[in-house]
This record gives C-alpha cells, structure tokens and sequence, in this order.
C-alpha cells in the first residue's frame, strides 16, 4: 500500500485533468482492492472504540466465533450492555477495554448501562 | 451572599455580558415562592436583602471524588473548599441534601474520603445516588451499605422537617438502552403511595441525580418516566424539584412545580448541544472556581419566601 501511496504521490502533480480521469479509471479497481483489504484488516480487530459518549463504528458485523473489544477512551466511565443480557462488561474507567467473544450468529444490540443513550450493534453471521 | 458574582471587577461588563456570565458561572439567580407560587425576584446581588432566615438547608452535587482528569485533577480539594464554605456559614444549614454522584468510580476509598469531607460539615446528609454511585461489581451494593438505611428498592425515600415533605428518588438504575434516567413502575407506585394522604398545602421538595424534566434528550439528560412523578404532584401547591447531573445551573418554573439543577463541586459540563458531547469541560484553571458551587434553599413557613441562592467556589 505504501508503495501505491508514494506512486500516486509522485506521478499526480504531473496529472492533467483529462489524464487524472484515465488515471483514475485505470486505478479505480487496485485502490478498491487496497480498500477491501483495509477492511479485512481492521475487522481482524474488531475494535470499537467509545469517543465522546458515542461508539465507533456504531454497527459491527463479524463471524462467529469473533472477539469483539471495546475501549473507553473518554475521561468519564462508560459500560457495555446488550440489550437482552447477553453480555455486560463492568465501568470502563479512561483507556479500559472490555471484550466479549460472539459464539452464535444473531443481531446484538447494546447500550452504555450509564448514559443509555449511546447505543450500537453487532451483528453476528 | 455571592454578591461577587455581579462584581465586574473594575472590567466594565455590560449587562448582556453580565448576564452571559451569571449562565455560565451560575453565581446566581434568586427565586422564591410566594404562597404556593413561585417567581423569580432577580439575580443575586440585586436580591441580595434576602438573607436567610428561615429553615435552610443546602444542596450539593456531583462531588465525583476519584475524578483526576484534565477538567479537574483534585475533585477532593475542591470538595474541601466548598465544605469550607459550608463550614463558614453564619447560620448553619439544617442539613445538606446531595443529589449524586458522590463518587466517580463506586471505590470503597471513595466513597470513604466522601464521608470524611463531608463529615466536616458537622451537618446531616441526604443522599440519593447518581450513575456513578452504582457501578461497584455488584451494582449498586456498596452504596446501599452506606446509605440505603430505611430506604426502599435502590435507595428512595422521604422524610418530613419543618412541615416540608421531602422526596428522595432514584434514577439511575436499570436504565433502558436509546433511554433516559429511569425510576420504574415500583418506585412511582411507591411515591404515589407515600403522597397519599398528604394535604394539597403541604410544601414539597423531590431530589434525584437526572433531571425528571427532559433537558436535552440528546445527552440523555431527563428522565424517561418523569412526567409520570411530576403528575402525582401536580395537585400540591408548592414542589420543588432538585437535580444534579448536568454540572451546570438550569432552572424552570412551570406552574406551581420549580426545577432547579445544581452545580458540582468537581468539574463543569458543556451546555446542552455546545460541544461533541456531555463530558467534562475544560476550562483554564483561575475560572474553574467560578462553575463549581453549591445552593441553599431557605424556606419560610407562610406566605414568606422559599428561596434558592447558588453559589460558586470563588464567589
């Protein structure tokens, strides 16, 4: 990927418009590769991080037998709790993470037990 | 009292800016009510002739002891300072009432260093717990130990002085996902039997840790089945309603019902939809003083005053 960077980097000053769109075209299904490939590899963490009582990404959906981890990174506690009891993990205080692994496909929705505004999704498949 | 917080200190505020600033700092706005009807007679400072005579008692909130972030790196010293205050007063408050969120983190040396600040006061407490109270491993365990004595289901309660019936609620817990504060079915069948009985006349006082009115649904900052407490006392002539949680003063009156949210003694929060989200806010250190604070409420039997007077640690 870095690789591609430093090649769009050093060859789009040269670009002119109607070339961009040639360049673009032809690029279109590698950096739609790369893109996939940046999603895998962010889904192998599986990470939801909470910033500012919201939880990012909102809705995640994994296979099963996935680990998914949550991390606070506020300056105030948050919790983890699904909606029908499935899991709940205890007060994350700034920087702690909680963790649950998903061993059977279905929707779990869940919310901070504190500020039960804040909500998200797993999904499960 | 807070008379400071009109003091422009030689700046030269204008009114407007003044009156940004008393939002803001919540030095105070001064309101009372007159036979069952409340009006507001005014800022602090104009209103100043009103000092309390009556049957006072304080209300304090959101002391967060354990909190150590950016917003406030010494919750417990500033806690010291407004029980210095309290300590300092010429005529001492009947008793505090604490609308929540004590501690940051349910720890047992929380709560314990809680205990000890506020014994200083010499002064009884009532408590009722905010979300932060609750959340020891066994949700909520640790501060029923302490003081859920002669309380009902998570900690609710009311008692009588000086022909005021107060109202302790909770509702904080087993709160709903996409919701708001919850007090639940047991709890309002529990109020409206306790109001039963109780003449219209008679001057009520609720206190809970989220607002029972909804001020910003967006941060959660109401309660969900509020509206279901505030109808069982819609029929009293007087009832005022005292919430924490938001860090910030808000106060409404609607009918014969005044609401009024106070200020923590640890760190401010944003107003409504100001910022990304309700947490802490940071604000330079020499104005911290000025949005932390704590209120008095004087009540006078008759057709004299129940007045509100809010105070900043600076001021």
């Amino acid at each position: 990927m870095q690789t591609l960077m430093k090649h769009l980097r050093l060859t789009s000053p040269r670009f002119t418009p109607g070339r961009s769109v040639v360049a673009v075209m032809l690029l279109g299904p590698a950096v739609g590769g790369l893109l996939a490939f940046g999603a895998v590899a962010a889904q192998e963490e599986n990470v939801v991080t909470i910033d500012n009582f919201t939880f990012t990404a909102p809705e995640l959906t994994v296979a099963v037998g996935t680990t998914v981890k949550w991390v606070n990174h506020d300056d105030i506690p948050h919790t983890v709790v699904e909606k029908n009891k499935a899991f709940r993990s205890k007060a994350l205080d700034t920087d702690d993470a909680y963790s649950f692994t998903f061993a059977s496909a279905g929707t779990f929705d869940y919310f901070c037990g504190l500020h039960p505004h804040m909500v998200g999704k797993i999904i499960v498949k | 009292m807070a008379k400071k917080g009109l003091d422009d200190q030689g700046k030269g505020l204008g009114r407007r800016e003044v009156l940004e600033c008393m939002v803001w700092a919540g030095t105070g706005v001064l309101w009372t009510v007159s036979a069952g009807i409340p009006h507001s007679v005014g800022l602090i400072g104009e209103a100043a002739a009103a000092e309390p005579t009556g049957f006072t008692f304080l209300q304090m909130s959101d002391s967060h002891i354990g909190f150590d972030k950016a917003a406030n790196p010494d919750a417990l010293g500033t806690l010291r300072e407004a029980v210095a205050k309290v300590k300092a007063m010429q005529a001492k408050p009947s008793f505090i009432i604490h609308t929540g969120d004590i501690t940051h983190l349910s720890k047992p040396a929380e709560f314990d260093n809680a205990d000890k600040v506020f014994g200083e006061t010499g002064v009884q407490v009532h408590w009722v717990p905010g979300e932060h109270d609750i959340i020891d491993e066994e949700r909520g365990k640790a501060y029923l130990e302490r003081y859920g004595k002669g309380s009902k289901g998570a900690g609710w309660y009311s008692f009588d002085d000086h022909g005021v019936h107060f109202i302790g609620l909770v509702n904080v817990v087993d709160l709903k996902g996409g919701g708001l504060g919850n007090l639940g079915a047991e709890q309002l069948a529990w109020l409206e039997a306790d109001l039963k009985g109780k003449s219209n006349s008679t001057p009520i006082v609720v206190f809970a840790h989220i607002p029972l009115q909804v001020i910003y649904k967006e941060w959660g900052w109401g309660t969900e089945d509020g509206t279901q407490a505030l109808n069982l006392l819609k029929r009293f002539g007087s009832v005022t309603v005292l919430n924490g949680h938001i860090h910030q003063l808000a106060q409404k009156v609607e009918g014969n019902m005044t609401f009024h949210t106070a200020l923590s003694t640890a760190f401010p929060q944003p107003a409504p939809g100001t910022a990304p989200s309700p947490g802490p806010l940071l604000v330079p250190a020499d104005q911290l003083r000025t949005k932390l604070g704590l209120s008095t409420v004087t009540v006078v039997q008759g057709n004299k005053p129940l007045a509100i007077v809010d105070k900043t640690l600076a001021g």
